[in-house]
């Protein structure tokens, strides 16, 4: 049956991409603003006021190990937004899909839009936090540009999932469940505000299936100066949620819009 | 030539049949008119043939290619007017046509090119810059008809193409309608409208429960449903004359409310009758809305 087909990836998504960034574009400094204020309150707040009480953590300052795992939380943030509430309003509101379906573009092209779409911007907010660490003086290494090539397949697994939520979403309501059944835990399991290590066992290996962890253990040592251990995995890992979330989530948005 | 194709079409939600078995076929240049209830099955029909959902069975050509199968390439060569303006809100008029000019792959000149023809064709032309909220029910629905115009399509679908617009943004779209009609576009509608369909369409079809259950022209099919003349009687004491004497001075008696309905091919004897009485009446000629009411019945559908 074509509801369980693997989704056709086809260029064709490029104008729906393009439509996108124009309606970004009018928004632009409101949205960059947006997306820098969140992480950056948290990492000056926290880094410093936090910081200041703590010795060094994971061998470097506060400040540093934490706004390390926050270029990786907020580029979820701002995937998960995206595909979420963005994504759920171009569907259910303002019926832009049906639309571009209209046109000869297929649902297929639509969501592999909304998922580059979402890893686009959530990239170029994890840049712009990259940027505040560089112009703060966190990170003086030239591996952290390799955080560059990290953010967008952190974008692409996070904008997956979300996606799996709005395929199955009635109302924005829904979204909380997510916020506060997987983001939130994530934010707060995966190393991003404090090591692993100082997890109870149970809750060290639960972390290791997330993929917020996999992401963060890149981005920590590239940020710090050094070359991460088992990047396969951890990029493997991202890959697989990218993929898997990506597939389940076009087989849902095909069992709702194509009955 | 063909360019719509429909063979024993189906389609069930929840186990309810919406299309049950329909066929039907038209020819380009030809204007069809899909007339039926609320939820008659014509949105369905529409939403099937463009390959937007997929059929329980049955065999769709549009453009000579099998749909849903090679729906996409099709839809290259068609222009749809959707019953809900999904005309994107985040853009002005022009933007909206150059953003939809580019799902089509269309270059970009050309779109630049054809965005003033079409907003002069959709009497926009001064409103390129305007956003989409403040625009008029009847101005978007024009721009929702500009942009499914910007490939220059052989066949334009449209869902009640004038529900909610007034008289005035009603007739404007009639005559774009007909004037892409004389540039050998064809077009098909779905409406409720039984003005509508008189004036714009040579052929239609009265859909209902999921069936067709009548297709011809306009005049064909007053002729071949419908006594000639009817007389619309209303008053107290109505019933009792439609009871009585009106009923056999007239071929056939619709009660509706305290109206009365007599169809007659030879109206005299009952304006006769009515004429030694104090009730109010209307003589007027049959037109297909009383086609469609036999067909489909005076109660209510919601």
């Amino acid at each position: 049956m074509r509801v369980y087909a693997l989704p056709s990836l086809s260029l064709r998504f490029a104008p729906v991409w393009r439509r996108n960034l124009l309606v970004w574009r009018k928004l632009a400094g409101a949205s960059v603003l947006g997306n820098l204020a969140d992480p950056l309150i948290y990492v000056l707040g926290l880094g410093y006021g936090l910081g200041s009480m703590l010795p060094q953590v994971g061998g470097v300052p506060y400040i540093a190990f934490l706004a390390a795992g926050m270029v990786c939380s907020s580029t979820m943030n701002s995937a998960t937004f995206e595909a979420m509430y963005s994504a759920f309003s171009r569907m259910h509101v303002q019926h832009t899909w049906e639309a571009i379906m209209m046109a000869p573009l297929d649902l297929d092209d639509v969501v592999l839009a909304e998922l580059v779409w979402a890893a686009s911007k959530s990239a170029l907010s994890g840049a712009t936090i990259l940027a505040v660490v560089w112009i703060l003086g966190l990170s003086h290494s030239f591996l952290s540009l390799w955080v560059l090539a990290l953010v967008p397949l952190v974008g692409l697994a996070f904008g997956a999932l979300a996606l799996v939520t709005t395929a199955l979403a009635r109302s924005y309501d829904f979204f909380t469940y997510y916020f506060t059944l997987v983001i939130t835990p994530m934010t707060l399991l995966c190393g991003v505000f404090f090591p692993l290590e100082k997890l109870p066992p149970a809750f060290q290996v639960a972390a290791e299936l997330l993929p917020l962890t996999h992401a963060v253990a890149l981005s920590r040592p590239l940020l710090l100066g050094e070359v991460p251990g088992n990047i396969a995995v951890h990029v493997l890992v991202l890959l697989a949620y990218a993929a898997a979330g990506f597939y389940a989530a076009s087989v849902l948005f095909r069992r709702r819009l194509l009955k | 030539m063909a360019v719509l194709a429909v063979s024993r079409l189906r389609k069930s939600y929840g186990g309810e049949e919406v299309v049950a078995g329909v066929s039907f076929s038209i020819a380009a240049g030809e204007c069809f008119g899909l007339l039926g209830p609320n939820g008659a099955g014509k949105t369905t029909t529409l939403r099937l043939c463009l390959g937007l959902i997929e059929p329980d069975g049955g065999s769709i050509e549009l453009m000579q290619r099998p749909v849903p199968g090679e729906a996409r390439p099709a839809r290259l060569r068609v222009g749809v007017v959707p019953q809900m303006d999904n005309l994107d809100p985040d853009f002005t008029v022009g933007e909206n046509l150059l953003v939809y000019g580019r799902y089509f792959k269309i270059p970009e000149r050309s779109i630049r090119e054809r965005i003033p023809q079409l907003l002069e064709f959709a009497g926009l032309a001064a409103r390129a810059a305007s956003r989409i909220q403040t625009l008029s029910g009847g101005m978007k629905r024009r721009l929702t008809l500009a942009r499914a115009l910007i490939n220059d399509p052989d066949v334009i679908f449209m869902d009640e193409p004038t529900t909610g617009l007034d008289p005035q943004a009603r007739h404007l779209i009639w005559e774009r309608l007909r004037q892409l009609l004389a540039q050998g576009k064809t077009i098909v509608l779905t409406t409720h409208f039984m003005e509508e369909a008189e004036r714009l369409c040579a052929r239609l079809a009265i859909m209902d429960r999921g069936r067709f259950i009548t297709e011809g022209s306009p005049r064909d099919l007053i002729a071949q449903h419908i006594e000639p003349h009817v007389v619309e009687v209303h008053g107290d004491e109505v019933m009792s004359w439609a009871d009585g004497e009106a009923s056999i001075l007239a071929t056939r008696i619709e009660r509706s409310g305290d109206t009365a309905f007599c169809y007659a091919v030879d109206p005299a004897p009952l304006l006769a009758s009515l004429s030694r009485r104090t009730l109010r009446y209307l003589h007027r000629p049959a037109d297909l809305e009383d086609v469609f009411l036999k067909l489909t019945g005076r109660e209510l559908r919601d």
